[in-house]
């Protein structure tokens, strides 16, 4: 797919870095993102997973 | 620590839980007499605001602004408060949002019957309009992240965060869509032409899809899924990977909507990639919501707010399914401009968003006004007959579709096709017709045995009053992340942030997208020989739009030997140069009409417009009897040009102080054309004696809206025949 992108953006200067800068953002944001969620608490997945059962009265915890 | 007490505004919800009513009975009714005209086209004949072309966008824009609009804000008002434990920021917001949003509605019900009309699809609506949507839609905006910062939970759940990522980008969507000139004040044109105006017309339309009918939908699902089934989630770690990965791929996948049309490739299949990629997100999330029922599905068997919920996530299974399928090239060369599509948004729309609507009011109403549900029996019935309804309106749609498209491609072994008259592919699935219209008649019948339900619910129960809750205030914490606490946690109790960091993952897609085709020359090839409209000619491309023939009629031939066989030379990027708006389309109920011009006569055209069937037997166009009869409006010609002007399009000064001449002389000469038919003679002759006898004003042919739209329909896609593309 690089060749139709190239063909078509080639007159924009330095434009050949522009799917690298695109890849490694995506690259880097999925794997902080999963980095996180794998290692999140389990304590902190389950409060905030129950937040909308919470009633209304008393039960909040404080989350930190 | 200091517990505060204050009041959920429950006012707020039972009002959008009312319009969401009303309008969903407006907007499927609507849509139930439009299934009725492809079966009887002249029911409303000779009712211009009654014909399809113009009812169209009001079923579409009403079921999705009005219907499915007010179930997302009834629905935000109602979790927001108790997830972020606090009232609305402002009660004089909500009302704004509430009065401002039924007053936009209105004024669509008031503009596009009568064909004020961008013509854009599910942003027809004209500019007045579009600043009063992007106004409203910051007073919610502003409404909802006031809330969030005044907040006593400190952590943002799931839902919140899909509330917000709707906000911002509904927001960039609908103000870059809208870009349009006024001519006056019902009246504009897009800044856009051609192959760009597509562009971000589909960037848009694929993700109103995306972030009006799914974001906020989704996030109502991670709410009243875990509250019907009194369980959590069942992966809060999945929910955050859907939510970035839906809203990062979503925004890339919007030119899928114009394959195989004359937008640059790489743009296609970036579109067609992101479209595949995002099967993944859509499945993690409907998983997400169908297995948090885990232990819970005798229920379903006994609570039919379950079962809404369950129907309506299977349906968007179904449709995120679907969605990627039809992106691929192979598989959208068969579906594209077929009723596919029809069954395909309808899945989506009756099933995911009507449903959970559905579901979401059966368990809404009783609790508001503290009373049970009148009749379970009642919304069990509704339940069946809904989702009898679905089935039965989209499995023949799929059938048309692939009738249609098979018809279509099918060639004899001379090379000629077999269906060559359009009308033959037609009168074949109007048995389909008539069964999705069968399937609509039940769907709406579901529809009002829940009005008649939740109305009997609502008179047994108490009066809605603000609703009293306690919970601490929130402590001020450290704006750094804490010793021990994730990157991600830290992220959701700073709203601000999220939203920020929504936004740039929304907008790194649309930029890529939209900035290249906007600024590389070389991305559509001018051909020489074509030329602007002339004024007539522009004259009847404004009448095409008023009418809504765009709903029906496509103007984008595809490449396919079928195609080019049947219309005639596919269709180039460089011949849409002068077209603001472009009017490509994505159905195809009649024939393509890109290459109409020059293929019939002027009399044809007007015996056609006067009764369809009259040349075309069998046909279900409606009549456009009105366009035969009407004078043409001449008065903003010179105003509209100099729009045009402005927008690049090389009317000379001279043209435009001449237009009213230019438009008599080719309306004259369309005139005299016209009385090559003595038919025509004789009749037209006749009104002229009878006028005159009767004293009454008469209105030449040459001034009326049929030489206009004849004079438009007579140059389409005729430019290219003079010389051959530079290609």
């Amino acid at each position: 797919m690089l060749k139709f992108v190239k063909n078509y953006m080639e007159t924009i200067s330095g434009v050949e870095i522009y799917p690298i800068i695109s890849l490694l953002i995506f690259f880097t944001f999925f794997v902080i993102l999963f980095w996180w969620v794998f290692t999140a608490k389990k304590e902190y997945i389950n409060q905030v997973s129950n937040i909308p059962l919470e009633n209304n009265n008393n039960q909040n915890d404080i989350l930190l | 620590m200091e517990v505060q007490q204050f009041h959920y505004d429950n006012k707020i919800v039972k009002n959008f839980i009312y319009a969401t009513m009303l309008w969903g009975v407006v907007g499927m009714t609507v849509g139930l007499l439009l299934a009725f005209l492809f079966l009887f086209p002249n029911l409303t004949d000779g009712i211009s605001w009654l014909s399809f072309g113009r009812l169209r966008p009001l079923h579409t824009n009403a079921v999705i602004f009005a219907f499915v609009g007010n179930a997302i804000f009834a629905g935000v008002y109602y979790s927001s408060q108790r997830l972020l434990k606090a009232r609305m920021f402002s009660d004089v917001l909500s009302k704004i949002n509430f009065w401002g949003w039924q007053l936009i509605i209105v004024g669509a019900a008031l503009t596009l019957p009568f064909g004020f009309t961008t013509s854009k699809e599910y942003a027809e609506l004209e500019w007045p309009f579009d600043i009063a949507i992007a106004v409203i839609w910051v007073v919610f905006g502003w409404n909802l992240i006031g809330t969030i910062l005044k907040r006593r939970q400190r952590h943002l759940y799931v839902a919140i965060w899909f509330y917000i990522a709707t906000f911002v980008t509904v927001a960039v969507l609908h103000i870059f869509n809208s870009l349009e000139l006024p001519v006056s004040a019902l009246k504009s044109y897009s800044v856009y032409a051609g192959v760009q105006d597509a562009l971000v017309q589909w960037w848009y339309g694929h993700n109103a899809v995306a972030f009006f009918l799914t974001t906020p939908f989704l996030g109502l699902m991670y709410y009243f899924v875990p509250k019907a089934s009194n369980r959590p989630i069942y992966s809060y770690r999945l929910s955050i990977v859907h939510f970035w990965s839906l809203i990062f791929i979503y925004i890339w996948a919007g030119p899928h909507h114009l394959l195989y049309t004359a937008l640059p490739e790489w743009a296609q299949n970036l579109g067609v990639t992101f479209s595949i990629m995002l099967l993944m997100p859509s499945w993690g999330g409907m998983i997400n919501g169908l297995l948090t029922l885990r232990g819970a599905w005798d229920k379903v068997r006994v609570d039919p707010v379950l079962k809404f919920l369950v129907v309506a996530v299977t349906g968007y299974g179904m449709a995120t399914f679907e969605g990627p399928t039809l992106s691929l090239k192979n598989v959208n060369a068969i579906a594209h401009f077929t009723d596919w599509i029809i069954a395909h948004v309808h899945v989506g729309a009756l099933a995911w968003n009507g449903f959970l609507t559905f579901g979401m009011i059966y368990w809404l109403v009783p609790r508001l006004f503290k009373t049970k549900l009148f009749s379970t029996g009642l919304a069990n019935l509704h339940f069946w007959i809904g989702t009898l309804g679905i089935v039965m309106y989209a499995l023949p749609m799929y059938v048309a579709g692939f009738t249609q498209a098979s018809m279509w491609k099918q060639f004899n072994p001379d090379g000629t096709l077999v269906y060559g008259n359009f009308l033959e592919t037609v009168s074949e699935i109007i048995p389909m017709y008539w069964m999705r219209a069968i399937g609509g008649t039940l769907y709406i019948t579901g529809m009002l045995i829940l009005v008649y339900n939740i109305i009997a619910t609502i008179k047994s129960g108490s009066t809605v009053t603000d609703e009293l809750a306690e919970a601490p205030a929130l402590e001020r914490v450290s704006k750094h992340r804490l010793a021990g606490e994730g990157w991600h946690s830290w992220l959701e109790r700073k709203p601000v942030k999220l939203t920020i960091f929504a936004t740039i993952a929304i907008l790194i897609g649309g930029m890529v997208q939209i900035i290249p085709t906007i600024l590389v020359k070389s991305n559509i090839p001018t051909i020489a020989s074509v030329k602007p409209y002339t004024p007539l000619e522009l004259e009847g491309r404004d009448l095409y739009i008023r009418e809504g023939c765009v709903g029906c009629h496509s103007q984008m031939i595809r490449p396919f030997r079928s195609e080019v066989e049947r219309y005639g030379e596919y269709s180039k990027a460089g011949e849409y140069v002068y077209d603001h708006p472009f009017l490509w389309g994505s159905k195809r109920t009649g024939p393509d009409l890109h290459r109409v011009g020059g293929k019939y006569s002027d009399n044809w055209h007007l015996n056609h417009m006067y009764d369809p069937r009259s040349t075309s037997s069998g046909s279900i166009m409606p009549n456009y009897k009105w366009l035969v009869k009407n004078e043409l409006d001449k008065s903003q010609t010179e105003a509209k040009m100099k729009v045009m002007v402005t927008l690049g399009v090389p009317y000379t000064d001279e043209e435009i102080a001449n237009a009213q001449q230019l438009m008599l002389e080719q309306g004259t000469q369309i005139e005299q054309n016209l009385y090559s038919d003595p038919d025509f003679v004789a009749s037209y002759e006749a009104d002229k004696n009878n006028a005159a006898e009767s004293g009454t004003l008469f209105i030449e042919m040459k001034n009326r809206e049929i030489v206009a739209i004849i004079a438009y329909l007579q140059r389409l896609g005729t430019d290219i025949k003079v010389k051959d593309s530079q290609e």
